[in-house]
């Protein structure tokens, strides 16, 4: 497994300002969900809202080491990739309130965000049910010469599932430029990973298509900034695709509604004071030398504004118009009836 | 000018003159290439194109509709070929929960043009191979679902899905490859993806269908004319959207409607249908809408078993009878 913790990070050689924008994207992620959490408790969002507290070493990282031609499809958990790859936090917030002004006016919701003009085709909310659609982007741009990567974000429920397997073996048989990144959060909703899987590293499931595969402290962003860009390379460079396990850790619920039954309250405890992906990232950098104190602080508190103005922003913005509701079902017009 | 030609070479047709006319139009399925199609729809066309623009897949029917999406999010012109409609439904996830809602969920940003060809048919198949879903398809809004009954609609619509912006799911029938009929020379010749056509005029009757339908429907039009009853006919040709007006204005004219329909008829096209023909035109009405469907059973694989279950000519002209009160109603499936 890569692990930069206690080894040394070719990723620390990055520019101080990469590497504190790194930092600064990880706390982004973390106060725009937990102020996403107060608004839902609130009532201002509604329906299904899946935190990514916890994981957000993962989308930073990965994020930063792709192009920006790179496709990105992801899982329902999506808002740390939104982020992560610079899209408006007001928007964002106001997707989640449904608002007209969200990131796909108020259609989409928590699940489903995206952006075309970043490439990031959107987030999906059946498990699994993406992956082919990231082994199509794959195929264009092989057809089309391109050299652009397609990443699929999917989690370790995912991996049980058929749509898992077609995928990769339809993206191993044409050696397209996929990169499976699995999120190892441990748990599927509310099954452990022992309960759902026949086997607990994600990452050997790829050799049955004879892909490539590696594991990640996905707590580390260093660690899963670096894997991913040599997944990249890989991808990028004609061989096919590339699998990658990052070994995360949700720290909230699966979603709003989770009592979390199926997990101890030491176990998050644990995780929250030993793995919390923000602290391990800034004391080493504080470690290397890289910044000081009131540098961090000061991220801290410009993220603080940002996600208070993107809260009043959403809270602010009209509810979409409702003569809209039926645009957009079909992209040719409609004539009969 | 115009040709006759089968409705398969109408296909053949249309997927020639749009990969010649695009390079980003290629074909994907099961067994299309080096077997040449399991109906001869594609027979020939990996010697013409090569393996990168008509590509065999596994047999994953969810991975490969799945890929298609993918590859036109990625700004091809995909057409995959599911080899028949019963095997759809492994990709029903993929069909109904993405390319149909991928353009509306994301607020119009993009969209996936996909055509998914497949082919409905029976003929001693067993249980599995036997069936028919356009109906399932079309109660999904966001999808487009086209089931030509003659070689110009074949033509023309497969060429206007191909260069379209929406999803397609694209039916054929097994039992019609070889009709034939006229198609025109052009090689922009398209058909807008939405419109039923009156195809015979009557008086007295209107027939609905679509597909292999629309033949029994003529077949039965063609008897009842030598009695002197007129039966309008009418091919539905796209099931969503659904052009009811023109229905509706056949059935102002003759107040009696039969819908043809291959499948079971529980919740089926023909029930949308007399639905929305009772909605519109009530008054109109002069007798109880018929349907002519197959009989709620799985198929069974013996011959006189089977014909017992798919809707026949005859079984049409004993619907026509019923609505024009000939005899007394009996029960058509």
């Amino acid at each position: 497994m890569t692990s930069t913790v206690d080894g040394r990070s070719p990723g620390l050689a990055l520019p101080k300002s990469e590497l504190l924008e790194m930092y600064r994207r990880m706390v982004l992620i973390r106060r725009f969900e937990e102020a996403a959490a107060e608004q839902y408790a609130l009532g201002k969002i509604a329906g299904f809202l899946h935190l990514y507290i916890g994981e957000e070493a993962v989308a930073v990282g990965a994020i930063h080491a792709m192009d920006e031609r790179d496709h990105l499809v992801t899982h329902y958990r999506d808002h740390g990739y939104a982020l992560a790859l610079g899209l408006d936090p007001g928007r964002c917030m106001a997707e989640l309130f449904g608002k007209s002004t969200g990131l796909v006016g108020g259609r989409g919701g928590s699940m489903h965000f995206a952006d075309a003009s970043k490439n990031f085709w959107g987030g999906y909310a059946i498990v699994s049910g993406h992956l082919p659609i990231a082994v199509g982007l794959g195929l264009a741009s092989q057809y089309l010469d391109e050299r652009r990567v397609a990443v699929a974000i999917f989690g370790d429920g995912a991996t049980n599932a058929g749509p898992f397997h077609e995928s990769m073996n339809l993206a191993a048989l044409w050696k397209l430029p996929v990169l499976f990144l699995c999120e190892n959060n441990l748990y599927g909703m509310g099954t452990a990973v022992e309960h759902a899987s026949a086997v607990r590293e994600m990452a050997r499931k790829a050799c049955a298509y004879d892909i490539p595969a590696e594991r990640v402290d996905g707590q580390d962003v260093l660690a899963v900034y670096e894997a991913t860009r040599a997944a990249l390379e890989h991808c990028r460079s004609g061989k096919g695709p590339f699998f990658l396990e990052a070994l995360t850790y949700r720290f909230r619920g699966h979603s709003m509604a989770d009592p979390e039954m199926y997990r101890s309250k030491e176990e998050i405890e644990e995780y929250r004071r030993q793995r919390d992906p923000i602290v391990l990232f800034r004391n080493r950098l504080t470690q290397e030398g890289k910044a000081e104190a009131a540098e961090f602080d000061e991220i801290d508190r410009e993220i603080d504004e940002v996600v208070a103005a993107a809260v009043r922003f959403a809270d602010e913005s009209p509810d979409p118009d409702p003569e809209t509701v039926t645009d957009y079902v079909y992209a040719e017009p409609v004539r009969v009836s | 000018m115009a040709r006759e030609i089968t409705y398969r070479d109408a296909l053949r047709e249309a997927l020639r003159e749009e990969m010649y006319r695009d390079e980003r139009v290629f074909l994907m399925g099961e067994d299309i290439g080096a077997y040449g199609g399991s109906y001869a729809v594609t027979r020939g066309f990996l010697q013409e194109f090569g393996p990168k623009r008509v590509r065999d897949t596994p047999i994953a029917e969810l991975g490969i509709v799945g890929a298609g999406i993918g590859a036109a999010i990625g700004g091809l012109r995909p057409v995959v070929e599911l080899m028949t409609i019963n095997f759809s439904l492994l990709a029903l996830d993929q069909i109904v929960n993405h390319a149909a809602k991928l353009h509306y969920m994301f607020n119009g940003q993009f969209t996936a043009p996909v055509v998914i060809r497949t082919a409905a048919g029976f003929g001693q198949l067993g249980a599995t191979h036997s069936q028919t879903f356009e109906h399932w398809f079309a109660h999904v809004p966001g999808l487009r679902v086209v089931m030509p009954a003659v070689p110009k609609d074949a033509k023309g619509f497969l060429k206007s899905a191909i260069r379209g912006n929406d999803p397609v799911i694209f039916i054929e029938h097994s039992l019609i490859y070889r009709n034939r009929g006229e198609v025109p020379d052009d090689e922009d010749f398209l058909l807008p993806l939405e419109g039923a056509e009156v195809r015979r005029e009557g008086t007295d009757v209107t027939i609905v269908s679509w597909s292999r339908g629309y033949y029994l429907a003529l077949g039965a039009a063609e008897e009842l004319a030598r009695e002197g009853i007129e039966c309008e006919v009418i091919d539905l040709r796209v099931l969503r959207p659904l052009d009811i007006d023109t229905v509706v204005r056949s059935v102002q004219k003759t107040n009696r409607l039969v819908v043809v329909e291959e499948g079971w008829r529980t919740l089926a096209m023909g029930a949308e249908i007399a639905a929305a023909v009772q909605e519109k035109a009530f008054d109109y009405l002069d007798a109880p809408i018929a349907r002519v469907a197959s009989l709620e059973v799985p198929m069974p694989y013996a011959r006189n078993l089977e014909r017992l279950v798919v809707p026949n000519k005859d079984r049409v002209v004993e619907a026509v009878r019923q609505v024009l009160y000939q005899k007394q109603p009996v029960a058509v499936g």
